[in-house]
């Protein structure tokens, strides 16, 4: 409670998003850079600190913000780090950068996510997977869970999902409604990849399903861009080119066990934290960018925040009152169910835009507090970020 | 036999005691020297107690459904037959939560909390599989 740095982000840049293919994730990041630098009115001499979230095509990525910095001819940093705690990244990037300024071993520091995980459709006469040779086609079905068909992370969390319906009664209409309101503000969003596709509640419960009970639109896009921040001294960000966006809390939380168990998100801690520095309640934010990899992780979210009781995130939500013009607004750009999939950076991106003022057709009137999560893994990890204007 | 196609599990030194038993019809998980919790899947230390005793130990193959999806992408050609096929995590009677399929139940009738004990399915001449059965 009594570290409260006054720290601001000062820039923001972000690439084209969704099926970029004209370069790869090391060209994404820089590019991304440039323009969080352009946007803040500095030069790469300017910043002494460099910290990147890998995204899968970085394979491991271990020495990435190393690999970065090459690519960037950055000099004399005094602050380098690749972080990776899944979807919690973004916000624990921000709070590492703010932590270092805050104890005077940085001044000026980019935080940085990228990736190129989509490949360009190839043409159609060439051969696709069926004939390759299927062993190393499907390399990564090792392992017992393979054996009885349980593939990737969608079939994990929707099991978790499935508990929170059966304990609480929530409901794929309450799913839904988490789907249906993301759209309607991606499609008032000029970045989003469904910019133009609205989607009705009738389209969701007509979409495919994946791993019951998550549909198609369940879950969060995959996308190729980068994504990067500019973090600095509130002092210094006054000298920027654009209005300091002020962190007034962050906090952490990474719960362990087993989630399955307990259906609740290191929000709980993380958001207590963040709450107490920033000295507020959940009545006094205005906008909430949450990390959104699925429908569900927002109504747990909500519960764990103290939106509302906990079990209760489908009815709190039922009502719209996160839709545009509602009450409270959530994932204001589309999230990354709707609008692109830049791990926790996009909500960190759309909470900025909002407190700048500059959301256009999608702008919440009287935006000065907005609550940032990232959350990873199967609500294993959590991060929190209170931003504000004022 | 089930289609040979589906992916069939290494025998690893992790893995060999458990599949070892099921070849044998008989449910082999760890369980902790020190402590006594048992564990799975396969695990170094104890996360209860960090001791790095271990052995393995039969347990009833008794549990209950803790949750379920049902599948319905192809992730591997293997399951393109069997799509929407359900996986559930079944939560023994000792402890542990394990990753597996349900026989004689159609997906749609798979309910949380639902009582199961384990059954054995031979998926190569080297391989049996643990699976479960309403009980």
């Amino acid at each position: 409670m009594s570290f409260t740095p006054n720290i601001a982000v000062a820039g923001l840049g972000i690439t084209n998003q969704g099926k970029v293919y004209d370069r790869n994730q090391v060209g994404l990041a820089v590019e991304a850079v440039r323009l969080a630098l352009e946007d803040a009115g500095l030069e790469r001499s300017d910043l002494d600190g460099l910290l990147l979230n890998p995204g899968l095509s970085w394979n491991d990525g271990g020495m990435g913000a190393f690999q970065l910095q090459q690519a960037l001819n950055l000099r004399d940093l005094r602050l380098s780090a690749t972080m990776n705690a899944g979807g919690a990244t973004a916000c624990a990037m921000i709070q590492h950068a703010a932590e270092a300024i805050g104890a005077g071993l940085a001044h000026t520091v980019a935080c940085v996510f990228s990736d190129a995980p989509l490949k360009p459709p190839k043409p159609k006469d060439a051969k696709d997977g069926k004939g390759s040779g299927s062993a190393s086609a499907y390399a990564f079905a090792g392992g017992l869970d393979a054996a009885y068909g349980m593939f990737g992370i969608n079939a994990r969390y929707a099991m978790v999902a499935q508990r929170h319906m059966h304990l609480y009664g929530t409901t794929n209409e309450h799913l839904g409604t988490v789907a249906v309101t993301q759209r309607q503000w991606a499609n008032r969003n000029p970045r989003a990849q469904f910019q133009d596709a609205p989607l009705t509640m009738e389209e969701y419960h007509r979409s495919r399903w994946v791993a019951e009970p998550f549909h198609l639109f369940d879950c969060c896009l995959v996308s190729n861009g980068g994504l990067a921040v500019i973090v600095t001294s509130a002092e210094r960000a006054r000298n920027m080119s654009q209005p300091p966006v002020r962190i007034l809390g962050m906090g952490q939380g990474h719960p362990g066990g087993d989630p399955m168990e307990t259906l609740t998100s290191g929000a709980v801690l993380a958001g207590t934290q963040a709450f107490r520095m920033a000295g507020l309640e959940t009545k006094d934010i205005d906008v909430v960018e949450l990390y959104d990899c699925y429908t569900f992780t927002v109504l747990v979210c909500l519960e764990d925040y103290g939106f509302c009781k906990k079990g209760e995130g489908g009815p709190f939500i039922a009502d719209g009152k996160t839709a545009p013009g509602g009450a409270l607004p959530v994932n204001t750009g589309g999230g990354q169910l709707s609008s692109f999939y830049m791990w926790g950076m996009t909500p960190v991106s759309e909470a900025i835009i909002q407190l700048r003022g500059e959301g256009g057709e999608r702008q919440v009137d009287d935006a000065h507090v907005a609550l940032v999560s990232g959350n990873g893994g199967i609500l294993s990890t959590h991060s929190t970020l209170i931003l504000g204007n004022q | 036999m089930t289609d040979p196609q589906k992916p069939i599990p290494a025998i690893t030194p992790q893995l060999a005691p458990f599949l070892e038993g099921a070849k044998r019809q008989e449910l082999i998980i760890q369980k902790c020297g020190e402590c006594g919790t048992y564990r799975f899947p396969p695990r170094d230390l104890c996360s209860a107690c960090l001791s790095n005793k271990s052995a393995w130990a039969k347990v009833s193959g008794k549990g209950i459904v803790f949750s379920f999806t049902i599948m319905h992408q192809v992730y591997h050609p293997g399951f393109a037959a069997e799509v929407p096929y359900a996986v559930v995590l079944v939560q023994l009677d000792e402890g542990p939560r394990i990753t597996s399929n349900l026989v004689g139940v159609s997906p749609r009738n798979i309910r949380i909390g639902m009582p199961v004990t384990a059954v054995f399915e031979e998926v190569s001449d080297e391989v049996t599989l643990p699976k479960f059965a309403p009980t």
